[in-house]
């Protein structure tokens, strides 16, 4: 069959090849844990492009066939009906229906059902059947279906559906290459036919709603469509201002059954269930009495036992906490003194320079910034995956619901609000597992205000500092306290933060929770790691660009513009190269080799170079955009307490928490430090204003501290932030949300102390 | 009755809803009228409550099952 070739890339992404129009387009739909991601990844394997939808947080995940087949696979979000409740959830419909921009509706749909679940997974088959297109059915978990006693017969329910049945176990690649010969058959299967009826007060009401749309929708699709604007108001939506017609005869139509008292909203889910429940039980045998208990059954007495459940949870968070915050280290370490090295080497091969100091301190250390974080992601996805795969995610959301829907968030936001205490990167990236895209939005609008690790060496050097030593009631040290504060201070908040959020922003949103309990399965390792590969890959290349981009931009700030050498300092530096270039050659006239002259005053001068070099860092960061911006911002910074210097830190800090330190190191001239730095902390101390004031008291470090906890200093949060919301727009809110809480707070805690007479 | 009024371990039959408006996604996850239902546990915090409907176990919160009248069977 020959196609034009100017047919070729000619849709949504050009170059991708999955536009192509030569070539055959299969959506993948089902409800949510029956297998369809294991379905895509085995039928694509690692021939697999992810990007977004436009406008929605919803992934748009394509994948080709393997084989010479030109055949491309869309995998659609898993979903318990087509009707959506929200903008992400139209996705499906409008891909099935062809509705999406530059993209042509699938050529066939192919839908997988949990064989040991008919009634409730064949409601969408319905849907899907109406929408027009050819569909296959992929009676998926058939092995389940059997151990609990269910026997179906399947050419009785083909002949019902009027659709072929492939019956499979995707996790044992059991039926696999049936579905395939199915997806590759010249012939599509043809178009079933509507078998279910709808209440006759709304069968009468469709056909004027089907005319509206001529011109406006297929003819194939125009039942389902003028079905779904009838009963569901997020369908409606859309076509007031398409087709104001339309929409106002929808309306009329709403007005005149809700007259007749016609339960029209529901006449669609009765007309379905109406039809499958008597189908269903005509072709399934039941051979156990459905009082008996599944081993699932039986491990969900212990796992949500009232006592054990949330104990074993406990210790499920505490390993997962552990692992994330302790086990992640020595491979962040190894990164870290990795990129340290490269760049150690790369300053060894090439000449001192601007181009070098790119390379090194912009372009490798960007490059670190975002492979730093690695090591927590894999780790933290691969129990999010163990947890889903095993359908214990589900039950942790059981246990902990009551608890999170005092602020309006679900069970499920438990893990990712804690994961983000490591690091809110791989906490926001979990918010993934939350069904609700409300809940989802919420939990990643909060996690940023949990006390994540980049924190605690600045915690760390400042209460050492600062706050005084001493215990309180014998058992607990006052600067322990401080610390838990400064954690307890980002919780409180994350969840002031939730509950305002859910009744501003999302006010008046339904608000229903229903979330299915799936059957316990042996964990599949092989889709467990394909998980932690897919959200590292998605992490590096969508958040990575824009941290890297950033770190170099930083990087700018700090080292432009590039001042003269101040005159004091020059003169030291010469009277010093004049002091070795003497001491050097006395030596070789006193019979010394060459070499060993050059080593011994190395040695010698190596302190006094040290204090040189670091007083010129000193200088040229004062003079450099972000010395500039430092002094700039004193006035708005100083009613907190801050001077030039610690706003200075500031912004540094926004490539990453803990740059703070090594910027107020550099500022302060004492070379490269830690936290620990007993140095760093006496020169903060003796730091003084011109009319002889300390720079740091306790109460300006306290300020500080408070400013830490609540401000978004961090770059790589909006980058992941922006990547998961698919939009600029909540990054930005939470950026000033959570700088103007850290201002207020700060501003109110340094004041109210000043008043109080603490300064 | 309501579902609130069921112990766990006892079946119901769905008769109803008692708000004009039910929650149309768990009519859709099949919260029908005529359905069977049985209350499997209460969380260990005392809400939501595992339901087991249609041979799967769905899980809703105390505010939505008092709306949903039922039968004992």
């Amino acid at each position: 069959m020959e196609k034009p070739v100017s047919n070729r890339h000619s849709a949504s992404e050009p170059g991708d090849g999955f536009g192509d129009k030569s070539r055959r387009r299969i959506a993948l739909i089902g409800n949510p844990n029956v297998g369809k991601t294991t379905v895509f990844n085995i039928l694509t394997g690692m021939r697999q492009k992810v990007g977004n939808y436009p406008g929605v947080t919803v992934e748009r995940k394509v994948g080709s066939l393997a084989g010479k087949d030109a055949i491309d696979i869309i995998d659609l979000p898993g979903s318990y009906s087509l009707s959506p409740k929200s903008l992400d959830e139209r996705i499906a419909y409008d891909v099935l229906m062809g509705h999406i921009k530059d993209e042509a509706a699938p050529d066939m749909v192919v839908c997988v059902v949990d064989a040991s679940n008919l009634e409730r997974n064949l409601y969408v088959v319905t849907q899907v059947i109406d929408v027009g297109l050819p569909v296959i059915v992929a009676l998926n978990m058939t092995d389940a279906a059997e151990e609990a006693g269910l026997h179906i017969d399947v050419p009785a329910l083909q002949e019902a559906l009027g659709v072929p049945i492939v019956a499979m176990v995707a996790s044992r690649n059991e039926g696999i290459g049936k579905l395939k010969y199915q997806m590759r058959k010249e012939d599509l299967p043809p178009r079933a036919t509507r078998h279910w009826a709808i209440m006759p007060a709304v069968d009468v009401v469709l056909p004027p709603l089907m005319d509206a749309l001529e011109g406006k929708v297929a003819e194939k699709g125009r039942f389902i469509e003028a079905l779904q604007c009838l009963t569901n108001d997020t369908m409606l939506e859309h076509w007031e201002e398409r087709a104001p017609d339309f929409h106002a005869l929808v309306i009329a139509t709403r007005e005149k059954l809700e007259e007749q008292k016609a339960p029209f909203r529901q006449a669609e889910i009765m007309g379905r269930y109406g039809w499958l429940s008597p189908l269903v039980a005509s072709v399934t045998t039941r051979k156990i009495d459905p009082a008996h208990r599944t081993v699932s059954d039986k491990i969900d007495a212990v796992l949500t036992h009232r006592v054990a459940g949330p104990l074993l949870f406990g210790l499920l968070l505490l390993l997962i906490f552990q692992a994330v915050f302790s086990w992640a280290e020595p491979a962040m370490d190894l990164i870290e003194s990795g990129v340290v090295n490269l760049g150690l080497g790369v300053r060894s091969t090439f000449p001192g320079g601007l181009v070098t100091d790119l390379v090194v301190d912009g372009m490798i250390a960007g490059v670190g910034n975002v492979a730093v974080f690695l090591p927590q992601i894999l780790l933290l996805f691969f129990f999010l995956g163990l947890m889903e795969d095993t359908g214990y995610m589900a039950r942790s959301a059981f246990i902990m619901d009551r608890l999170m829907s005092q602020v309006g968030l679900g069970g499920g936001s438990v893990v990712p609000l804690l994961s983000s205490f490591a690091c809110a990167i791989p906490g926001i990236m979990a918010a993934r597992t939350l069904a609700n895209p409300r809940d989802r939005l919420i939990t990643i609008m909060v996690a940023p205000l949990m006390s994540c690790s980049a924190r605690l060496p600045v915690y760390t050097l400042f209460i050492a500092a600062f706050l005084p030593t001493g215990t309180v009631l014998g058992l607990f040290t006052f600067q322990g306290m401080a610390m838990f504060s400064m954690y307890l201070l980002g919780t409180v908040m994350a969840f002031v933060a939730a509950f305002v959020l859910r009744r501003i922003v999302f006010k008046g949103e339904s608000s229903f929770f229903a979330m299915e309990l799936p059957p316990y399965r042996m964990p599949r390792f092989r889709q467990i790691f394909w998980r932690m590969i897919d959200r590292s890959k998605a992490f590096v290349v969508r958040a990575g660009k824009i941290i890297f981009g950033m770190s170099i931009i930083l990087w700018m700030l700090a080292r432009f513009p590039i001042s003269e050498a101040e005159p004091g300092l020059a003169a030291q530096r010469a009277a010093a190269d004049q002091r070795a270039e003497s001491s050097r050659i006395e030596m070789i006239d006193s019979g010394m080799s060459e070499d060993a002259a050059v080593r011994a005053v190395e040695a010698e001068m190596a302190d006094e170079y040290y204090t040189i070099d670091a007083a010129e860092a000193a200088y040229q960061i004062e003079h450099s955009f972000i010395g500039m911006l430092g002094h700039t911002l004193e006035p708005v910074m100083r009613p907190l307490g801050f001077d030039w210097k610690i706003s200075a830190g500031i912004i540094s800090a926004f490539a990453a928490r803990e740059v703070i330190i090594s910027a107020l190191a550099t500022i302060y001239s004492v070379g490269d430090v830690d936290e620990d730095s007993p140095l760093l902390r006496d020169k903060l101390k003796a730091d003084t204003y011109e009319d002889g004031s300390p720079v740091y008291t306790p109460l300006v470090a306290v300020s500080l501290l408070v400013f830490f906890v609540l401000a978004l200093q961090c770059m790589s949060t909006l980058a992941i932030a922006r990547r998961e919301t698919n939009t600029w727009k909540w990054p930005a809110v939470m950026w000033l949300y959570m700088t103007g809480l850290a201002y207020l707070f700060s501003l109110v805690i340094y004041q109210g102390g000043m008043a109080l007479g603490w300064g | 009755m309501t579902l609130l009024d069921m112990k766990p371990g006892q079946r119901s039959r769905i008769t109803g809803w008692s708000t004009p408006e039910p929650p149309s996604r768990l009519l859709e996850l099949g919260m029908l009228p005529g359905t069977e239902v049985e209350i499997v546990r209460y969380a260990p915090l005392g809400d939501p409550i595992d339901l087991k409907v249609r041979g799967y176990h769905l899980s809703i919160r105390k505010s939505e099952a008092g709306h949903v009248q039922v039968e004992e069977l």
